[in-house]
């Protein structure tokens, strides 16, 4: 897994709630075997018009300004629904390295982790400041800096949690099978323990 | 509940970090899990317990003539690479022609394999229908799905507590999709994030294992993975004699009797709500979460404080094609989807060909019925259910997860509204453009038949 450790990027916002993961990569795209190349699919129904290929130009990600984002920002609920890891995948392939809300849905929640991508968790009102200020900036770039648990750039300058073991893994790159595997003998024991 | 089966469950717990969990049944479908497989293979691992996995192809199968090959390339595809799969690393495959073969939420109850006090986990959000057992069933990513596929394990941090409680009786005409609709209507999209629901008091005991299934389905819709039923009388009739119970089933009932809820147990939270102030639901919005009564008006933004709610409320209106004010008895239909392993068990068919009988889909509705397995299937067939729709103007299909989420050929056209018996509501759910609203079988059926939502408590029954 690619790890995480400090990252700066242009911020893109989405000034919405409950972005569900049918938004996120919609499923006609799930039926591919691969892991790679969604990108191209991210948020597809929002991002083109009914034709599939032209840019919806109101659409919060084909502003020119935010060309090339690395840091997504959204309302609560961000990630809700489906199960789909075609979500991360998709918002890693297209260039984002960590989305920033209120609060997530679970499963996108574990899932961003697994894939080196980072989702941090700030208060409505931290959010609402940062919806501010890229309001007036609309370029605005913030560096997230996972070893101090910070986020900073043009007079922001907030810190976030986050669960230790999992900040450990991202800072490492670590693959969670090779860490349970570890545990195998574990799991023999409780196995030969259980009387199904 | 939740405690102890999740006392049982714990391979290892560190000082700090997630516990390892050990989980007992893996349910696999061909969405995603092929990317999960091609880890295995590349890291040169195999499945530690093959005999605890089932497969089965459901989200992406067609479900016209079963006959003819699949016409979507990539769907075709999709579905061989899970047969590959399976046959590779040696797992049970329910394939299509199989009577076996349905939405993977209706199989594992169905034959058995969903048993009290187990943990089940799938890569899949509605995996939490099989905590109606009394299990701890919840939905994974595909790298969990790996995970699982090479240790048998997941790592879980041990989720909260919280207790919907419904007390008195359900109405009559007012249906467990109803209770479960109303219950997220009232919690919100995300007031269940974090934790494992646990649904009590009496309205949910007078429930079947059906019924109790659609409940914990919807779980997911109010943002938790888990949703939970005690297990009782109910929950053993139904498992005795279906074939993946233990043989000595006497001593397993005595076992899973162990799982049953403490008087006085304790909750992070509780709720209560009255049974008596349920009536049919119906979504209005772009989340399951937005949703009304039948005899209520479709809200306005500005009946929101918060600033989001009202943006959030103003966006499902205009892409819905709703009014603020509109009665939702007044919103006409033009497509009915009764599936989804929400509400494909028999009982929704035989609830729904109740409504139906004797009566004609409307003119211009268009409506098709998708049987959650070919179990479902098969005996609806004997019970001449399929004869009842079939003369009312539906569409009897082959199992699959169909119009649900619209990964097969059943969709909607843009602008097409649907009264659909599946889970969620979003935006281009069942076909890009598509408008849905999430209603009980019974309300979907007086709908194909009206054109329009009407209160089904009212309804012509003809015998």
């Amino acid at each position: 897994m690619q790890s995480f450790t400090v990252h700066t990027g242009v911020v893109a916002t989405m000034d919405r709630a409950n972005v569900d993961t049918d938004q996120i990569i919609p499923k006609q795209f799930l039926k591919r075997i691969e892991r790679t190349g969604f990108g191209q699919f991210l948020f597809y129904d929002w991002r083109f018009h009914d034709d599939g290929t032209t840019p919806n130009a109101e659409f919060e990600l084909n502003q020119p300004e935010v060309e090339g984002a690395s840091i997504l920002i959204a309302r609560q609920n961000f990630g809700s629904g489906s199960s789909r890891e075609h979500a991360v995948w998709a918002l890693d392939d297209y260039g984002f390295r960590a989305v920033i809300a209120p609060s997530f849905a679970d499963i996108f929640f574990n899932n961003c982790f697994k894939n080196g991508v980072l989702p941090i968790v700030l208060s409505d009102d931290e959010v609402n400041q940062i919806f501010e200020i890229a309001d007036k900036n609309p370029t605005l770039e913030l560096t997230v800096n996972l070893e101090s648990q910070k986020i900073l750039g043009d007079g922001i300058d907030f810190s976030f949690e986050i669960d230790p073991s999992r900040r450990h893994n991202l800072l490492n790159g670590l693959d969670d099978i090779a860490q349970t595997l570890q545990h195998e003998d574990k799991i023999h024991e409780y196995e030969a323990n259980r009387s199904w | 509940m939740l405690e102890k089966i999740w006392d049982e469950h714990v391979v290892h717990a560190p000082e700090s970090g997630p516990s390892i969990l050990y989980v007992d049944l893996h349910l696999v479908h061909e969405v995603t899990s092929p990317q999960a497989f091609e880890g295995l293979r590349l890291n040169q691992r195999s499945i530690r317990r093959p005999e605890r996995t089932i497969a089965t192809p459901d989200h992406n199968v067609p479900t016209s003539d079963r006959s003819l090959p699949i016409a979507d390339e990539i769907s075709r595809k999709q579905i061989e690479t899970l047969r590959q799969n399976c046959k590779e690393f040696g797992v049970t495959l329910f394939d299509i022609g199989d009577v076996r073969q349905g939405i993977v939420h209706v199989i594992g109850p169905e034959n058995g394999y969903t048993q009290p006090g187990m943990t089940i986990v799938c890569g899949d959000s509605h995996t939490a229908t099989h905590g109606a057992f009394g299990s701890l069933a919840f939905g994974i990513g595909t790298s969990e799905v790996e995970h699982v596929l090479a240790t048998q394990t997941l790592r879980q941090f041990k989720p909260k507590t919280m207790e919907l409680r419904v007390d008195g009786e359900l109405p009559p005409g007012v249906t467990a999709k109803d209770m479960i609709l109303y219950l997220i209507g009232q919690l919100g999209t995300a007031g269940g994030t974090g934790y494992v629901l646990e649904y009590t008091g009496p309205c949910v005991r007078k429930l079947s294992m059906e019924e109790r299934m659609t409940v914990c389905n919807m779980s997911i819709e109010a943002g938790a993975r888990a949703g939970m039923i005690a297990p009782d009388q109910t929950t053993f009739d139904y498992l005795r004699g279906k074939p993946e119970v233990p043989s000595d089933f006497e001593a397993a009932v005595e076992r899973w009797k162990h799982f049953t809820t403490d008087p006085g147990a304790s909750f992070d939270v509780s709720k209560v709500f009255q049974g008596k102030d349920i009536e049919p639901q119906i979504t209005w919005g772009t989340n399951p979460g937005q949703v009304c009564g039948v005899n209520q008006s479709i809200p306005s933004p500005s009946d929101f404080a918060d600033p989001t709610d009202q943006k959030t409320t103003s966006n499902a209106l205009s892409y819905m094609g709703l009014n603020a004010g509109t009665p939702i008895s007044e919103v006409n239909i033009n497509r009915v989807f009764i599936g989804s392993c929400t509400n494909a068990r028999i009982e929704d068919l035989r609830a729904a060909a109740k409504v139906l009988k004797g009566h004609h889909v409307a003119s211009d509705v268009n409506a098709m019925v998708v049987p959650g397995s070919g179990q479902v299937k098969a005996q609806a067939e004997q019970e001449g259910l399929d004869l009842i729709f079939r003369e009312s103007g539906f569409d009897w299909r082959e199992p699959g997860c169909s119009m649900c989420l619209a990964m097969n050929p059943d969709k909607l056209a843009p602008g097409e509204r649907c009264a659909s018996t599946s889970n969620r509501n979003f935006e281009g759910r069942q076909g890009k453009g598509g408008r849905t609203h999430l209603v009980s079988p019974e309300m979907a059926a007086a709908a194909a038949v009206a054109g329009r939502f009407v209160d089904v408590r009212d309804w012509d029954y003809k015998a």
